[in-house]
């Protein structure tokens, strides 16, 4: 309350010389300025509403929903068709959740997944961020589109495409392969991850390279001259003088990939349809989509649901904690 | 000298995409002995382009075989050209469903994406240029709702939509899209980065009314950071997959990449449908990525203000 008398309209002193001779009618009249504080709070609730009415509809309502539904257990009375009564089971779901292999191992699918691909995504990101930065390149602008434009493709279609190129008889790659004789089944039970991780890879190496390359941009250029004064050479100062100084992007976009990585659906759905081994529950998000419309166990797959939001969110609130620490410093 | 090591190709799309210099940074004097090391550089720099770019490339020539061809010849040759032949049996498949697909595509994402975005920037704006009561609580749930990813909130929306029989609407995936408390929280940023309150109390003296003030004054004002939301919430709408493959039955509903999905699935019974899901792929994503390209100065900010968050 007391702020918004800061900001109803008593213009700027530092404004009142130069003011129109119309200016001292209105903020004078204690009426006036408060007609024009209603109309502020009244355009305030009419810029807000919307968002926070959709923000109820399509985010609280439905997790609240999950949660009251996560408490329920659907049994079939045996008879078939329609024949499901609803029986309360506390926290059952969740125990039942926590305690499904399948749920288990589909969280380490991911750690696995995490443990590959991320040094091979933020190192390939990087160096290439790194190449580009550095004297030598050439065609510079070049690069950065060429590497960028995975991520105009939708996930999905990207997914798709690779999974043709994973495909023998359409793919030029299994073609390559084979002239070399070399074996490898991308659809391998062990092959697989690697054909998930490459779809990735694929999405968010060039993605990543343009904002380690913003980074980079960013260092004073009288920090490197320095750098080159006192006898280092490229490759030292991209190592000792250039990453440190991008090291906060560097940890923000590990964390931001985390939380990208369980929620992980696309390519390994797609993959799946052939390497059949995976399983159809293969990471969290698949293992729901399994559980509601294959399983139809609503209340297990709400139950799901909640703990991987409730992951996902603490993740997400660490990414951000950290994220305005470094802001502030 | 400097060209030598990027090949004719590369340095000719270099060319022909940029129309500002390289880089803004002064060229500095270089001692012939980098010569090699520049030439690996450059090298490792093309490898990788031909990683991104060889999808893309081979989906350009699989769009032009027929099925035949797609497994006789060689996937880097061209068979007989079929691209239109193609181009005109994935329009006509189905009754034309292809197009009607693009159509809700373009509905779910840019339609979608725009609404969502005057939303969030309202929104946004408000929270940066009003002061009301217990403004710091609803900020919260703004924050609240960045925490938690549209993913993992996909199947209570699913469940939710199907209690009130909303399953297998446009608005059951038009809805969820127009929420991007992230898209919130930028604006807020924005409108403290791009609209001084001084201009506000200006436009308030010439006695325009709040509304008007917004659209004519700020909403101009706010333009790069409105188009750096629109585009975020274009990308999560664009590969929006999930909840959308959740919510949707009927196929007249479908965006394009669930079409496409649904088609690539067929395949395994009617293999005569691989050409038209390649050349739709390619004509799903053509339009992106002309987007993309057209659009670029926008991607960049909006990278940034990302990284910055």
């Amino acid at each position: 309350m007391a702020a918004s008398s800061v900001k109803s309209p008593a213009p700027p002193s530092g404004s009142a010389a130069k003011a129109e001779p119309a200016k001292p009618l209105k903020p004078v009249k204690p009426a006036a300025a408060k007609s024009a504080r209603r109309n502020q709070r009244g355009a305030a609730a009419l810029f807000m509403i919307p968002f926070f009415v959709l923000f109820a509809v399509a985010t609280i309502a439905p997790i609240v929903y999950a949660g009251y539904m996560s408490l329920y257990t659907e049994k079939s009375s045996g008879l078939g068709f329609g024949g499901t009564e609803r029986s309360f089971t506390g926290l059952g779901n969740f125990a039942e959740a926590l305690g499904d292999p399948a749920f288990q191992r589909s969280f380490g699918h991911i750690a696995v997944y995490c443990l590959i691909y991320i040094p091979v995504m933020i190192g390939a990101a990087l160096a290439l961020a790194l190449l580009v930065d550095s004297a030598l390149a050439r065609a510079k602008r070049f690069f950065q589109i060429a590497y960028y434009m995975p991520h105009a493709v939708p996930g999905l279609v990207a997914s798709m495409v690779w999974l043709y190129l994973y495909t023998p008889g359409i793919s030029p790659i299994v073609d390559v392969i084979e002239n070399l004789g070399l074996g490898w089944n991308f659809f391998g039970q062990d092959e697989a991850l690697y054909s998930i991780i490459n779809v990735s890879a694929w999405q968010w190496i060039g993605y990543n390279m343009i904002i380690f390359y913003a980074g980079l941009q960013a260092i004073p250029r009288e920090t490197l001259e320095a750098a080159t004064v006192d006898g280092a050479g490229a490759m030292r100062t991209a190592l000792q003088v250039k990453i440190p100084m991008i090291r906060s992007t560097v940890v923000l976009t590990l964390l931001f990939t985390c939380v990208g990585a369980i929620q992980l659906f696309d390519a390994p759905k797609l993959v799946q349809l052939r390497a059949t081994e995976l399983g159809v529950d293969w990471s969290p998000t698949m293992y729901i989509y399994n559980v509601a419309f294959d399983g139809h166990d609503y209340g297990l797959a709400a139950a799901a649901s909640l703990l991987l939001a409730l992951i996902a969110g603490v993740l997400s609130f660490v990414v951000t904690k950290i994220g305005n620490r470094w802001k502030e410093s | 000298m400097s060209t030598q090591t990027a090949p004719p190709a590369a340095a000719a799309a270099a060319a022909s995409l940029t129309t500002a210099p390289a880089s803004g940074k002064a060229r500095r004097p270089r001692r012939p002995r980098q010569f090699t090391s520049k030439a690996v550089v450059n090298a490792i720099l093309i490898v990788f382009a031909l990683y991104t770019l060889m999808p893309l490339t081979w989906l350009v020539i699989a769009s032009t075989k027929n099925y035949r061809d797609l497994f006789a010849t060689n996937p880097f040759s061209l068979g007989d050209f079929n691209f239109l032949n193609n181009l005109s049996e994935l329009f006509a498949y189905n009754d034309g469903i292809y197009l009607r697909w693009l159509g809700n595509s373009v509905l779910y994402t840019v339609i979608g994406s725009l609404l969502s975005t005057i939303i969030s920037v309202a929104c946004g704006y408000a929270f940066d240029k009003y002061e009301f009561r217990g403004k710091d609580t609803l900020f919260g749930f703004v924050l609240i709702g960045l925490l938690v990813p549209s993913t993992v909130t996909a199947l209570p929306l699913y469940l939710l939509a199907s209690e009130v029989g909303m399953v297998n609407t446009y608005w059951a995936v038009l809805i969820p899209s127009l929420v991007n408390p992230f898209g919130v929280y930028l604006a807020r940023v924005f409108s403290e980065g791009y609209v001084p309150g001084e201009v506000l109390e200006a436009s308030r003296m010439d006695g325009a009314g709040e509304l008007r003030t917004f659209v004519s004054v700020s909403l101009p004002m706010l333009a790069p950071g409105f188009m750096t939301i629109f585009l975020f919430s274009f990308t999560a709408s664009w590969n929006n997959f999930y909840s959308a493959l959740m919510m949707l039955n009927d196929e007249e509903l479908y965006p394009a990449n669930l079409g496409l999905y649904a088609l690539m699935k067929s395949v395994y019974q009617h293999p005569e449908l691989y050409p038209l899901v390649i050349i739709g792929s390619l004509v799903a994503v053509v339009p992106l990525i002309i987007a993309f390209l057209s659009l670029q100065r926008f991607w960049r900010s909006g990278l940034t203000a990302g990284a910055v968050k």
